[in-house]
């Protein structure tokens, strides 16, 4: 096949991370390429080459064999290439229209036409099967509507390459089939997808071909009826799947952690129960929005909690906020390591002493530089931190560094129970391995650890048992052994799988 | 050191040039005035230095200034309070404008230019009223009290160090203590970079900025008696007018990013030291007209923080290729 679409060499760098190291990249005029990798494979990097959102340090880019520059948004949309973001692009107070239009709005006596652009605006809505008025707001429309308008303003702009980075992460299952459609539909019409997603079953039904970035590299390719599962997930990972998650049977102590009746702002009416065991992993699978963040966030008091419960080693907890659940023996690692996690501005050692300041680290009201020392380097040490040495700015350390820094503050503390939100999120494979090495430790040693994650493969291979939400509930529970991601699935999307229902 | 070097080789480089082209700059009666200006205005900035580090700003510190200058006078000369009730009086009132802006900040959420922007008009308002707009002074009295603030430590027939340096000496060097060497200053710098990030460490960040709003109302506070204890009378109309924007550039100038976290007390008085060097400069020198003061103010400041934005862009630039 000819190509529409070709990149060579792509390198990219960012402090302290290679994120692209020479990668190609082929797609063919009406093809939909999956683009597969684990967080931090590189492939988000990638496609903010390719659209110009940033542009790439070197290699080669052609459209139809001819080079072309794309190292600007402008210079990427006049070859023809769009980007449908992750998150989602919109002036949410602008009508869809203006969207639409945003940028290269119609003109009458210098002032903006609205009229002609609500007119014009039908067209493109008409070919993503878009029946709404183009004079509404974008703010009121849902979520998938809006991913729809995204895709009219691409191909309102004559886009040929549309790239969608996790186009269906927040959508429901009836938004996705609706998506796919309209992808078969612009394929028939002979524009190009490339496709992201962590969802391989979506894959497995709409993608021609499939190419794997592992490390920032190419690791592989994938077509027609080679695209499976297993490959998918070989080619990601690089090595045997069961190999990747160590873990080990060992005996559960008494109760650690018990939740009863959490209530949330996520769902005020729903409320979720259970327990974690001492030395026991537990995973919490769900969809995005499922409100498990708020549950963690609403256990460790950073958002309260509108009802409910918290015991912790049979002492029931009061938690208003984060130091009283500190206080209570918890410790929550959070989803967004940048603004949540770490101080990045901030040396590793005042990084990881930060929590410990209040107990263990201080003379009176002076700060213990001794110990703040002494826990930065056992730290650094315990978790093989890769630093040049404590002083080291967090911001110039790789991100599965950085979250060993948070991670070493927490450790610094001896908690009770360790809460995870996404712990591995866009860190690469090698950290990622060293992290899931490091839970199978802390739970052998007896501590009980809740983590949240929306890797499937991650909350199969690392828990002892799942919990699987839906819409602030725990929609069932699947004990380590029979757990398939169909179950998953299925209690996510509000499904009931008969013997599993708790 | 390296955060300060710049700010440093600007004050010399500024002392140097006034030196070489300003009439009487070395003059012992010169330089005292020039120790003493710094160090009031240095009070002023060291407060509000806390309050940029926590990544806030404090625009009422001027009206601060005049309330506290123009109320020392009121309550010691009008009401007679004996001075030993009126000082703590006042330092007290301070910092309960500076508590009310804090809980304004962290308990509603409201931004620190909104509150203290309605500060700054308030406590003008509130002086200009309580006084009725008249003169508050001294009347050749209290020089006990007063020579705090206008006597000096004799060194030579000519020249002493002024009181009010010693006074700055002492909260600069608490200031600095606490910042560097207590865990609050800690938590100060922390949740300058990263409110949530600290408080999910379990940092009460909502207490470490009310005290942050404190500490610049109080010292904005004593820099306003010790202002008009040096003077000898306030107008309320206009007794320190702009004197925010000076605390604020000469921070800004020591290094305090407006961005929050960063920061050094010893830069902040260098930094108040080169506002006040300028200000002699342009004073001395005849040939620039007084008027243009502000314009010389801003494009040094300006000059400063643009080569500093370069040298960090350079060095990032070097780390990325290492």
């Amino acid at each position: 096949m000819s190509s529409l679409l070709e990149a060579r060499g792509v390198v990219k760098s960012f402090p302290g991370v290679k994120a692209l190291r020479g990668v190609d990249l082929r797609l063919g005029a009406g093809e939909v390429l999956a683009v597969l990798g684990e967080n931090g494979a590189g492939k988000s990097t990638l496609m903010k080459a390719l659209a110009g959102v940033q542009a790439a340090d070197g290699g080669e880019f052609l459209m139809n064999g001819d080079p072309v520059r794309v190292d600007t948004v402008r210079g990427a949309m006049a070859a023809g290439i769009a980007l449908i973001h992750q998150e989602l692009n919109m002036a949410g107070n602008l009508d869809v229209a203006a969207n639409i239009f945003l940028g290269r709005e119609f003109r009458k006596f210098g002032l903006v036409d609205d009229e002609r652009m609500r007119r014009e605006a039908v067209t493109y809505l008409k070919m993503v099967g878009l029946d709404v008025d183009p004079a509404v707001e974008v703010g009121t429309l849902p979520i998938g509507k809006q991913q729809l308008v995204e895709i009219a303003k691409a191909l309102s702009v004559d886009a040929k390459v549309l790239i969608m980075d996790e186009p269906t992460s927040s959508l429901s299952q009836t938004e996705a089939e609706q998506l796919f459609v309209v992808v078969k539909d612009l394929v028939s019409r002979g524009v190009s997808i490339i496709y992201i997603s962590h969802r391989l079953s979506e894959i497995v039904q709409i993608a021609d071909r499939v190419t794997v970035l592992r490390d920032g590299e190419n690791a592989g390719e994938l077509a027609g009826d080679e695209i499976t599962h297993g490959k998918m997930v070989q080619l990601m990972v690089g090595r045997d799947v069961d190999r990747f998650y160590q873990r080990t049977q060992h005996e559960l102590g008494e109760v650690a952690l018990e939740v009863k009746e959490l209530r949330t702002t996520a769902y005020p009416e729903h409320a979720a129960s259970f327990q974690v065991a001492r030395g026991e992993v537990v995973g919490v699978a769900g969809l995005v929005g499922a409100g498990r963040t708020e549950m963690l966030e609403a256990m460790f008091g950073v958002m309260p909690a509108l009802g409910g419960e918290v015991w912790v080693q049979g002492e029931k907890a009061t938690i208003g906020a984060p130091r009283e659940a500190i206080a209570a023996g918890l410790a929550l690692v959070p989803e967004d390591r940048k603004t949540q996690g770490a101080i990045l501005d901030m040396a590793v050692l005042e990084n990881a002493s930060l929590a410990s300041l209040k107990r263990d680290a201080r003379k009176g009201a002076f700060l213990n530089r001794e110990a703040e020392e002494a826990l930065a380097e056992k730290g650094i040490k315990d978790l093989s931190i890769r630093t040049p040495d404590a002083a080291q700015l967090v911001r110039y350390l790789s991100g599965g560094n950085q979250q060993k820094v948070v991670l070493a503050k927490w450790l610094a503390m001896k908690p009770k129970v360790l809460l995870l939100d996404e712990p591995t999120r866009g860190i690469d494979v090698g950290a990622k391995q060293e992290i899931y090495g490091l839970i199978e430790e802390l739970a052998k040693q007896g501590m009980a650890i809740l983590f949240v994650s929306s890797e499937m493969e991650e909350v199969m291979g690392l828990s002892d048992r799942v919990l699987v939400m839906h819409e602030g509930e725990v929609a069932g529970e699947l004990k380590r052994g029979g757990i398939t991601e169909e179950q998953i699935m299925s209690l996510a999307t509000g499904g009931v799988s008969q013997e599993l229902k708790v | 050191m390296k955060k300060i070097l710049g700010i440093l080789i600007t004050l010399v480089a500024v002392y140097v040039l006034t030196a070489m082209v300003g009439d009487n700059f070395l003059s012992a009666y010169n330089q005292e005035k020039l120790l003493e200006r710094t160090a009031l205005f240095g009070i002023l900035s060291i407060g509000v230095a806390f309050v940029i580090i926590t990544g806030g700003i404090d625009l009422s510190i001027g009206s601060v200034v005049c309330l506290t200058g123009c109320g020392l006078p009121w309550l010691m000369v009008k009401h007679e309070w004996p001075p030993a009730i009126a000082v703590p009086m006042v330092l007290v009132v301070a910092a309960l404008i500076g508590l009310s802006h804090g809980l304004l900040i962290t308990k509603l959420n409201l931004q620190p230019f909104v509150v203290t922007l309605c500060g700054l008009l308030i406590y003008r308002g509130l002086t200009r009223g309580f006084t009725e707009d008249q003169t508050q002074g001294f009347g050749g009295e209290f020089s006990g009290l007063r020579a705090v603030a206008n006597e000096k430590i004799s060194l030579t027939a000519e020249f002493g160090i002024p009181w009010t340096w010693v006074i700055l000496v002492v909260i600069a060097v608490m200031a600095w203590i606490f910042l560097n060497k207590t865990i609050y200053g800690r938590y100060l710098r922390a949740l300058g970079n990263n409110e949530d990030a600290a408080r999910f460490s379990g940092v009460n960040t909502d207490r470490m900025i009310i005290l942050a709003y404190v500490f610049s109302s109080m010292l904005a506070g004593l820099g306003g008696m010790l202002f008009v204890m040096n003077v000898g009378s306030a107008q309320p109309s206009n007794f320190g007018n702009f004197y925010e924007l000076y605390a604020i550039a000469a921070a800004v100038l020591g290094g305090c990013s407006l961005r929050g976290g960063e920061g050094t007390i010893l830069g902040v008085v260098i930094g108040a030291a080169v506002m006040r060097v300028l200000y002699n400069m342009i004073n001395l020198v005849t040939w620039i007209p007084t008027h243009i003061e502000f314009a010389v103010v801003g494009a040094v400041i300006l000059v400063a923080v643009i080569s500093d934005e370069l040298v960090k862009r350079a060095a990032a630039r070097r780390r990325v290729r290492g």
